[in-house]
């Protein structure tokens, strides 16, 4: 089965539909966690702090934090590779461009080509400030997550990549969540208008959502 | 000029019979003539070809079903997917006596209301064979998944059709050939992936390979790369299709043409009652002189439109300002019984008959109205929409005009051809091994078709009489010599072909195929149209030897042999329609009686209405070719009424 | 009216094409597009030129033969296929883009007719119902209910013109298969090969070089016959409810 799936054009669509909803999950708990910020330093921390006992005492202190980050690399790794080849699959079948040129043809098509790979870089950026440290901005905190935040957001790189990327994240569920939905075969005529306003707002609440941390460092609510 | 008469000067020779038709009550012979017939052993059919030319419905379900028995079937067809034959344009319904109803209906009313339509010019024995089969055929069609019209209660939708009066007539919205055609592609497919049928489409026939008497191949082009290749087979079957653009006009796909049925007829094979073309009355008319084809509107509209012409010649007032009173309802005057129901061949001749007179409407006054105002009054505007609002918008999209706001304007066309190779019983021509089904052959319908036959003659020539009639002839034939490239007659027809193409190409002329196509087509409708006159007859046959020389003369194709050139196969297809259009002529021209579509004005009752002469005329006439414009021989088939006894027709 | 054209010219597969520019005067708002074409050939004819190579048959909609790009639209600006579209549709002095369909698995014949023989081989995958011809019960032994038989017959409308192939960015056969997979799927006849049809089809898709769906939903939008974009999500259920029935066997 697993063979029939990722030999299909229509199995690999599948393989990104599933990734895809998998990691929207993730978004959702991700971005209800992050407007705990607004409660202030300690719950925040201690929020982050709980992430990494969570399961305990079945599990070890981090395992679980880590049984999810494997799920997601796992998640992240087949999203990105099924895309790059049906991309090319698609760029293949395609060689010759009309003269006359519409605009509009590609425009689903390149929003989510473009929107993933600019959230590709995104993760590995934030994963390297927030989460490592690497390259942050400022004396990087181990177990300090909102004076870690502050500081990225005190910069202004760290603002325009951040709401360029919430952008991209809003524009590329808006299309996957529906797109997915189709790829699964849940949509219907009769669903259609349904799936596509759930598919927007979703979009809007986890922009939104997202941006309203940085909105908040620089308006000085969170500081 | 000559030549005209001494083409006119035709030799009769001796009749042709129909020696595979079994004798005894009509009802039991196609069982008796299945029975009859050889069989050939399931493990020896794969050792034997069979060619099919064509993949219509008469092409693409013989294709399938000979291939389904085991046999090697080598198809062509000069589209680019055999999904695209003309047989996919026909919209109403194919008919067949399932008596679902409950109506009355029968395979013996089938059998009747067929020989009567086709006005008794079709033999009874094949006409009750087609009746018999009609049955199975929407049972193979439902079961390949022919999405019929159905009722709530999930059983198959019925309606009526013209000429008849049982609800008989099975449908798929207007699309009933797409989807039956769509059918027989799919079955053609599946054999074509099992490796039972080497397909070639893009691949178009131009001519006969005949040996020692037999049909044992085709020469044919490869349309894309434009080589002639010979294809090598025990039996050839052409499912071509009917000649109806012959008159340039017609509702024929652009690309139909006669040559199969042409070329075959100059190696042997008789032609049957060229002349019996059938015009359909509600067509959209022609817009001016770059019109190159013309298209159907279904005859159901008749049902609740009111067709019309001013009183007086020369009124060109709108329509909706000609008062009621200065309006002739003319089918409503003269047929008071059946009105606006009269059948096509009738139909067709009141509407020429008064643009003939000067009061045709719209450009050039060939036109009538087809008015829906009082239909509207009567159901209201949203009922008129439910039942034929596709066809409103189809008649809008193609002459801009709002048909719910003024009526429509229609003319007759020609539709389809009754006339084709002459065949047997079994469906045999006159040529040993060479086969004709579906429109290709003259059999089923006389000189008048029924709407809605046309779908089921191709269909049981195709799925249920074909295959079983071929095994006989098989059978008796099963060792032939095998026939190679370098066989004489192969060289000779080879070298025939190849020398026409160049001769075409290296002509240099100044005129166009389609100028010569318009040309001979305009000479066929005025004078071998909707009413023909000896004296019309004659003239176009003195004229159309010079044309044909003149496209000799004249005729540009640029270009080469060797590679795509459609201005080529189009020049090529004009060559045979030039020698075609005047066999119709002289069909026409002796056939001094009028008939079904044939109607000669020399022969008319006093109120105007055709006039049979069963006496000298109860026959096919079966034309054998004896040379490009040189008189053809007359064969007559006599007809035989046991069951369904000749009256005129009245619908007053 | 007189128009410009710019049309696609290519001698045959192999070579090299580009666009030629010609222009056209007198042409009839009520001509179709296809007859302003033919008055442009006979005119090259006349000139000694070679005349545009373009598919066409029944030129009333149906056939699906027609296939011209037409300033960027596959069958131009209206919804309809080429045969059906008028000249009334164009404005006098326009000048008019023709382009043959763009595909990797539809490579060009000549000028603007194109190879279109791989939807045949999709159909031959598992388009059909294996009903030999004199094995079939009777018509009425199987009921249909009318949501079912009207479901397939909106399907089965699919002319394999291509023009959603051409439209899609992606060069994708989606709509064009999922309309034979819909259509039968859907009907008891076509329920014993239900599993197979699908997947096979789907894999000689494939196989035929097409590109992948993103949705984009241009198809559907060129669609002349109407099938809807939803279409492709009911061949994508039946898709994986096929994979998971023919694992289980």
């Amino acid at each position: 089965m697993a063979r029939t799936v990722w030999d299909s054009s229509v199995g690999k669509k599948t393989v990104m539909a599933v990734s895809g909803m998998i990691m929207l999950l993730y978004l959702v708990v991700h971005v209800i966690g992050n407007l705990k910020i607004f409660f202030g330093a300690e719950e925040f921390n201690h929020y982050a702090h709980w992430l990494r006992v969570v399961g305990e005492p079945f599990m070890h202190y981090g395992w679980t934090l880590w049984l999810v980050r494997v799920a997601l690399i796992v998640a992240v790794i087949a999203h990105g590779v099924s895309a790059y080849q049906l991309s090319r699959r698609d760029i293949k079948a395609r060689p010759s461009k009309y003269v006359h040129r519409k605009p509009r043809a590609s425009y689903a098509t390149r929003t989510m080509r473009w929107g993933g790979i600019i959230l590709a870089l995104f993760i590995v950026w934030h994963l390297l400030d927030l989460t490592t440290g690497t390259v942050h901005s400022g004396g990087f905190q181990e177990g300090h997550p909102y004076q870690n935040v502050v500081d990225t957001f005190s910069t202004w790189y760290g603002n325009v990549i951040y709401i360029v990327a919430m952008l991209a994240v809003g524009l590329h569920v808006r299309h996957g969540f529906w797109s997915a939905a189709q790829t699964l075969g849940v949509g219907s005529r009769t669903r259609d208008r349904a799936l596509k306003i759930f598919a927007d707002v979703l979009a809007l609440l986890l922009t939104a959502g997202f941006l309203a941390v940085p909105v908040g460092v620089m308006t000085g609510v969170v500081s | 000029m000559t030549a005209f008469s001494a083409y006119a000067d035709y030799e009769t020779g001796e009749p042709v019979v129909d020696t595979k038709a079994p004798s005894g009550p009509v009802a039991e012979r196609w069982d008796k003539r299945r029975f009859e017939a050889r069989l050939v052993n399931p493990a020896n059919r794969r050792k034997h070809t069979v060619i099919v030319v064509g993949t219509g419905l008469a092409g693409g379900s013989a294709g399938a079903t000979l291939a389904e028995q085991g046999y090697h079937v080598v198809q062509f067809c000069y589209q680019d997917s055999p999904r695209r034959a003309h047989s996919i344009a026909a919209q109403g319904g194919i008919n067949a006596a399932k008596n679902y109803r409950n109506d009355g209906d029968s395979v013996h009313r089938l059998f009747y209301d067929t020989v009567k339509g086709g006005d008794f010019r079709a033999r009874e024995s094949n006409v009750h064979r087609l009746a018999q089969i009609s049955v199975e055929i929407i049972d193979q069609c439902v079961a390949q998944g022919v999405p019929f019209a159905r009722e709530y209660g999930g059983l198959l939708d019925t309606r009526s059709f013209g000429g008849v009066q049982v609800s008989r007539t099975f449908y798929a919205r207007g699309q009933t050939g797409q989807q039956l055609l769509l059918g027989a592609y799919q079955a053609l497919s599946r054999q074509i992936a099992a490796g039972n049928i080497e397909m070639h489409p893009r691949t178009e026939m131009l001519d006969l390979i005949v040996v020692d008497g037999r049909a044992r191949g085709i020469v044919a082009r490869d349309l894309i790369t434009g080589k002639i290749d010979t294809y090598f087979a025990d039996a050839v079957v052409l499912a071509s299709g009917g000649y109806g653009n012959v008159f340039y006009l017609s509702t024929n796909a652009m690309n139909s043409n006669a040559t199969a049925i042409w070329r075959a007829h100059r190696r042997g094979a008789y032609f049957a009652n060229p002349c019996f073309t059938q015009i359909h009355p509600t067509c959209i008319p022609r817009t001016g002189d770059h019109q190159s084809k013309l298209t159907l509107m279904s005859e159901s509209l008749r049902n609740d439109g009111r067709i019309w012409v001013p009183k007086a010649k020369g009124d060109d007032r709108p329509p909706n300002r000609i008062p009621e009173g200065e309006r002739d309802y003319y089918l409503e005057r003269i047929y008071p019984s059946f009105g606006n129901l009269v059948p096509r061949d009738i139909a067709s001749r009141a509407a020429k008959n008064v643009c003939d007179e000067g009061r045709g409407v719209g450009p050039g006054g060939q036109g009538v109205y087809l008015d829906f105002a009082d239909a509207i009054a009567r159901m209201g505007r949203k009922a008129v929409e439910a039942k034929y609002g596709n066809l409103f918008d189809m008649y809008q999209r193609i002459t801009d005009e709002d048909p719910y706001e003024v009526p429509m304007r229609i003319y007759p066309a020609v539709h389809y051809t009754m006339g084709g190779l002459w065949v047997d019983y079994d469906l045999q021509t006159t040529v040993p091994g060479l086969f004709a089904i579906g429109e290709a052959n003259f059999s089923d319908h006389g000189a008048n078709r029924l709407g809605a036959s046309a779908l089921m003659q191709g269909l049981a020539d195709g799925y249920f009489v074909l295959p079983a009639t071929i095994n006989d002839y098989l059978a008796r034939n099963p060792h032939q010599g095998e026939v190679t490239l370098e066989h004489p007659v192969v060289q000779e027809v080879l070298a025939e072909t190849q020398d026409r193409l160049d001769l075409l190409l290296s002509v240099d002329g100044d005129r166009t195929p389609d100028s010569f196509h318009r040309e001979v087509g305009e000479l066929m409708w005025e004078f071998c149209g909707m009413a023909r006159t000896d004296a019309g007859l004659r003239k176009a046959l003195s004229r159309i030897p010079q044309i044909r020389e003149e496209f000799w003369r004249r005729i540009k194709v640029p270009g080469t042999g060797e590679e795509f050139n459609q201005s080529l196969e189009k020049a090529n297809r004009v060559v045979d329609y030039l020698e075609l259009a005047e066999l119709m002529c002289l069909d026409a021209l002796h056939r001094a009686e009028s008939c079904g579509g044939h109607f000669r004005e020399e022969s008319q009752t006093p109120d105007g209405e055709a006039a049979r002469r069963d006496e000298e005329f109860a026959y096919a006439a079966a034309w054998e070719f004896t040379g490009t414009g040189e008189a053809p021989a007359l064969h007559r088939e006599d007809l035989v009424f046991e069951y369904v006894h000749p009256t005129q027709r009245s619908y007053a | 009216m007189r128009l410009n054209l710019r049309v696609w010219r290519q001698k045959n597969a192999d070579a090299d094409g580009a666009m030629s520019t010609y222009e056209v005067d007198g042409i009839s708002p009520d001509m179709s597009f296809l007859e302003m074409l033919d008055t442009l050939n006979e005119e090259l004819i006349l000139r000694g030129d070679d005349p545009v190579a373009f598919d066409h048959d029944c030129r009333e909609g149906i056939c699906g033969a027609c296939s011209l790009v037409i300033n960027g639209d596959a069958h131009g600006p209206e919804r309809t296929t080429t045969c059906q579209l008028h000249m009334r549709s164009f404005r006098d002095g326009d000048t008019i883009d023709v382009e043959p369909w763009r595909a990797a698995a539809f490579p060009v014949v000549k000028d603007l007719v194109v190879d279109r023989s791989a939807f045949d081989r999709i159909i031959q995958a598992g388009g059909y119902v294996t009903a030999p011809t004199g094995a079939a019960p009777e018509a009425h032994a199987t009921p249909v209910p009318k949501p079912d038989a009207d479901f397939a017959f909106e399907h089965a409308e699919c002319i394999g013109c291509g023009a959603c192939v051409a439209a899609c960015p992606n060069g994708a056969a989606m709509l064009f298969t999922s309309a034979k997979v819909n259509h039968l799927n859907v009907l008891p006849q076509g329920a014993p090969e239900r599993e197979t049809r699908v997947l096979d089809m789907v894999a000689q898709m494939d196989e035929e070089g097409f590109g992948g769906c993103t949705l984009a939903g241009e198809c559907a939008t060129a669609c002349p016959k109407g099938i809807p974009l939803v279409s492709i999500t009911g061949m994508n259920k039946e898709w994986l409810r096929a994979t998971r029935k023919i694992t289980k066997r």
